[in-house]
């Protein structure tokens, strides 16, 4: 999501203009008519829900038309975050909240988006019913709507992908988490490391890291999974571009998802533009 | 002048009382108030904080008035300002050498007024000189200028014991009865703050001094609640000071080079650019103009980067460390290929002999006689030919670099096995032309070469132009040629009007492929390997042949200008998707499509132009998971037949059964001859 934590915190709508420009190497962005729209509405959907902040999330590209998906957050940087997507970037629907078995049933469905949220993947599958003393085997098919594929495929990818600077946020002594004031972004030489960014999801190797490492992390800044020990190694592409003025860093297993960070400013943010699909052949690929 | 602490400051009592206990004390230790200007002498490391923070420079002239140095603190800073500045009068020069950091000059209210609220003025100011001895003047101490009256500190006084308010503050010898109680508790109270500890130079007091100078220029709107990481800042600020402006900060050295590369770019643009037109060279496509339209799409890079790509690029691919942009040359007849961008490194022109792969890998060892092994009657399939230049999947020439500014590196044409290999294994370009590409089945080339059989194949499949914009030449001598009717060229069709852009959108069929398609061979125009096969028989008349060459059968490829609605779908999956560009305006929107089997590349219409754009990992899309080529099945080492099959020796039984048949056989052979015999002799004796 492109912070914008200014977007709406401020109601200032340059960052979110730069923040799109920054993220723009992908080659993949928003029309003008788009951005424009963009503005608008996400004022409006932060007066109507009451969020803290709203952020742009990203686009999903589909055969027939694109997802536009905008997440709203609350006093907590690490709570839960509601999703909601547009097709128009003007009318913006609220997604139901993602579920482990919805996203164990849609693992299932493979291919491109189709655009249309209420279409139908079908999906067969074997179905062993008991009925007594005899089992039958039956073909069953199964619906999977496009809207619970859409909401899964976004947890996933923020679940995997989604990162932050280190430094950006930090943990109060009372639990929650707030937006570091003071964070002046990242040296160049520690921009280029893959240890000063984290993964923006509670932590689950943090524990595992042997007492001598965690005698050197800071525990209000290093609460999080930092992205050095990502499976497989190489899954993350980090550039400098424009010479120096801008470290972007691409993921290669979600391809399209795209963070961005301007060295010692505040700036930084990732957006996510791409078909939504997983790329698995990632280990042959490297 | 007065010092006016802001009232509005909203802090506990703890910390209130501290401040004006600091501002007392500051009273004190006071430096004379120069006549004529708006700031005063403060504290030496008042002083100092400030021009570490990058104070604002409206202040006309210091001057400072040092104290001979009683306390050892002030002592340090005084050296340490020696070391730096020539004249300890000029904190002007200090604070020029200082770098403001970043976020606190931008945080400074505009129009300081330093009168006003500049700098945190603690004091009072007309203290009068601070002097060694303890005896000060009653008038030194004046609460009643301040605007907050403050009561006696119960903490320092010398008959108070314990606190329980301030625990910072531990117990304090009396030594001098004379000066008064207060001023003395005053004085010891700041003693105990300005202490330095073994480990570093800044005391507590000065640290607090910086934090609350900070705190009060920048006016946060929560301070308790960042203290901490105010804290923090100010720690790091102090030790980490800014590098001044005689070295160059050694971090951002690479941006500056690299600005300075983009620089040239920027100036010889415009020398060439008027040369250009001179001669009327091969014209650079107006990117700014493809860039703005591709950005109605919501495709391309942001506006400046564009603009430094200002060259004849038409394509961008994406590279693990280093991304690719892609310039596509094409040749003038006759005239070697001009180079129109003022790359660093120019490379040579076409005239480069070409490389031949003429070798013929078959024959290795047919030649050698007898008593060899048995001989390898293998024959690697006949290496087809490349392309010509200018033709087929070489018609134009690539350059790539890996930033605006950098020069720009020719890429090797492609020949037919790296086109066939990279069809087969999907990797990440890493940005590096050099790299080699490890990967099963081995590809024929490094990295260059691998790129250079992508954009092959993407150019081949994506590059689009709506139906009409291109049309066949006037001659017609091609159809009898072999293989039907192939036509090579396209010319531009002055008569094209442009389709408008809801049909552009409607229908697929209104766009054209106008590039070759490549053959599964790899080429775009059929090469039948065996034609070389006379050759090799006439070389080969005396050696066993073993299997005939397999007949090829002719690939054919669908004809040049297809429309895309023949292009064939993928699992129920359009390869191409159509859209306006912006559905609120239809009558200024382009028509964008995109293609479904290559992510990434666009191409827009509107009018009479168009353009096409691949930006994009270069890679395939494909529905299932890359699956790498199985290796082949192990090969025979040699003819299975009865003489090397390993047989069963046979048991004694069998050995003695034979033996018992073979005894009967012949029994019954000799009982038939006798028989013959016998008859014979009859036959003799009648």
């Amino acid at each position: 999501m492109l912070t914008g934590w200014l977007l709406v915190a401020a109601m200032d709508s340059e960052s979110l203009l730069l923040s799109l420009e920054l993220a723009s190497g992908t080659g993949q962005g928003l029309s003008p008519d788009r951005r424009a729209s963009l503005l608008t509405s996400l004022l409006l959907v932060k007066r109507d829900y009451r969020y803290n902040r709203v952020l742009f999330w990203g686009r999903i590209l589909g055969l027939v038309a694109d997802y536009y998906i905008a997440q709203g957050l609350g006093e907590d940087q690490l709570g839960e975050r509601k999703s909601l997507y547009s097709l128009n970037c003007m009318e913006w629907s609220l997604l139901p909240p993602a579920t482990e078995e919805m996203v164990i049933q849609t693992s299932v469905v493979k291919g491109r988006f189709i655009g249309d949220p209420s279409h139908e993947y079908e999906h067969i599958e074997m179905q062993r019913t008991t009925e007594g003393e005899k089992t039958y085997e039956d073909e069953v098919m199964i619906q999977i709507k496009e809207e619970s594929r859409l909401v899964s495929v976004i947890d996933q990818i923020d679940k995997s992908v989604a990162i932050m600077p280190r430094g950006a946020l930090f943990k109060t002594p009372f639990g929650p988490v707030h937006v570091n004031r003071t964070f002046e972004g990242l040296t160049l030489a520690d921009s280029k490391k893959l240890s000063s960014y984290f993964h923006f999801v509670e932590p689950v190797e943090l524990k595992n890291k042997s007492l001598l490492e965690k005698a050197d992390l800071d525990p209000s800044l290093d609460f999080m999974d930092s992205l050095e020990n990502d499976i497989p190694k190489g899954s993350w592409s980090i550039q400098m571009e424009r010479g120096n003025a801008l470290v972007v860093l691409r993921s290669l297993l979600w391809p399209g998802l795209t963070f961005y960070h301007a060295p010692r400013t505040k700036n930084h943010g990732y957006i996510y533009v791409g078909t939504g699909e997983k790329n698995i052949d990632l280990p042959f690929m490297l | 002048m007065e010092g006016q602490p802001p009232p509005e400051e909203e802090e506990e009592s703890e910390e209130s009382q501290q401040r004006q206990a600091r501002r007392a004390r500051r009273a004190s230790l006071g430096q004379t108030p120069s006549a004529s200007e708006t700031v005063e002498a403060g504290d030496v490391s008042a002083r100092a904080s400030q021009a570490s923070l990058g104070a604002p420079l409206s202040q006309t002239s210091l001057r400072w008035s040092l104290p001979p140095g009683s306390l050892s603190s002030l002592g340090l800073r005084i050296e340490d300002l020696d070391e730096e500045s020539t004249s300890l009068m000029d904190t002007l020069s200090l604070t020029g050498r200082v770098p403001s950091h970043g976020s606190m000059a931008e945080n400074y209210p505009g129009g300081l007024d330093a009168a006003q609220y500049g700098f945190f003025q603690p004091m009072d100011f007309h203290t009068a000189m601070f002097q060694p001895e303890p005896v000060l003047s009653s008038g030194s101490f004046q609460p009643d200028e301040e605007e907050e009256a403050h009561g006696p500190y119960a903490l320092d006084d010398p008959q108070f014991r314990g606190s329980h308010l301030d625990p910072g503050f531990g117990p304090f010898d009396y030594e001098l009865p004379e000066p008064e109680p207060r001023e003395l508790m005053i004085q010891n109270a700041k003693a105990y703050l300005l202490k330095t500890s073994v480990k570093c130079d800044l005391s507590l007091y000065e640290h607090l001094v910086n934090l609350l100078t900070k705190i009060l220029n920048e006016r946060p709107e929560d301070p308790l609640a960042i203290l901490e990481s105010m804290n923090r800042t100010v720690q790091e600020e102090w030790f980490h000071k800014k590098l001044d402006t005689l070295r160059d900060d050694p971090e951002m050295q690479p941006t500056y080079e690299m600005a300075e590369k983009q620089k040239v770019l920027f100036l010889r643009g415009a020398g060439e650019g008027e040369q250009e037109m001179e001669e009327e060279s091969i014209p650079v496509p107006n990117i700014i103009e493809s860039a703005f339209y591709f950005e109605q799409a919501g495709v391309g890079l942001n506006s400046d980067e564009t603009f430094r790509i200002f060259l004849a690029l038409k394509q961008l691919i994406l590279g693990l460390e280093r991304n690719y942009l892609v310039a596509e040359v094409e040749f003038r007849e006759g005239e070697e290929e001009e180079v129109e961008e003022e790359g660093e490194e120019l490379v040579e022109g076409a005239g480069e002999a070409m490389e031949g792969r003429d070798e013929e890998e078959g024959e290795e060892d047919e030649e050698k006689e007898v008593d060899e092994p048995p001989k390898s009657t293998w024959k690697p399939p006949p290496v087809i030919p490349r392309e010509e230049s200018r033709t087929g999947a070489n018609k134009y020439l690539y350059f790539v670099c890996n930033e605006p500014g950098r020069g720009w590196t020719r890429l090797p044409h492609v020949t037919p096995a790296q086109i066939v290999n990279a069809r087969k294994i999907k990797k990440f370009f890493t940005g590096r032309l050099e790299t080699p590409i490890v990967s099963y089945p081995p590809f024929p080339g490094t990295e260059a070469n691998y790129l250079r059989a992508q954009i092959a194949r993407i150019s081949a499949g994506t590059q689009i132009s709506p139906l009409g914009y291109y049309q066949f030449g006037e001659e017609e001598g091609d159809e009898e040629e072999e293989g039907g009717a192939r036509r090579d060229s396209y010319e531009e069709n002055p008569d094209f009007e442009g389709i408008p852009v809801v049909e552009l959108v409607d229908s697929l069929a209104n766009w054209v492929h106008h590039t070759q398609h490549i053959l599964p061979q790899g080429r775009c125009t059929w090469v039948n390997p065996n034609q070389k096969s006379e050759e090799e028989e006439e070389l080969g008349e005396e050696e066993e042949k073993a299997d005939e060459p397999d007949e090829v059968e002719q690939e054919i490829g669908p004809p040049l200008l297809t429309p895309l609605s023949e292009d064939a779908e993928i699992l129920q999956l359009t390869p191409w998707t159509a859209r306006l560009s912006c559905s609120l305006c239809p009558q200024y929107s382009v028509a964008v499509i995109r293609s479904n089997l290559w992510p990434g590349a666009y191409a827009y219409a509107t009018g009479r132009k168009f353009e096409n754009i691949y930006i994009g990992w270069g890679h395939k899309y494909s529905q299932d998971n890359f699956n790498p080529l199985l290796p082949p099945a192990v090969q025979m080492e040699y003819v299975i037949g009865p003489e090397t099959m390993e047989m069963v020796d046979p048991t004694v039984e069998e050995e003695q059964a034979l033996k018992a048949a073979q005894e009967q056989a012949l029994a019954a052979a000799e009982e038939e001859e006798e028989e013959d015999e016998d008859e014979e002799d009859e036959d003799a004796d009648d």
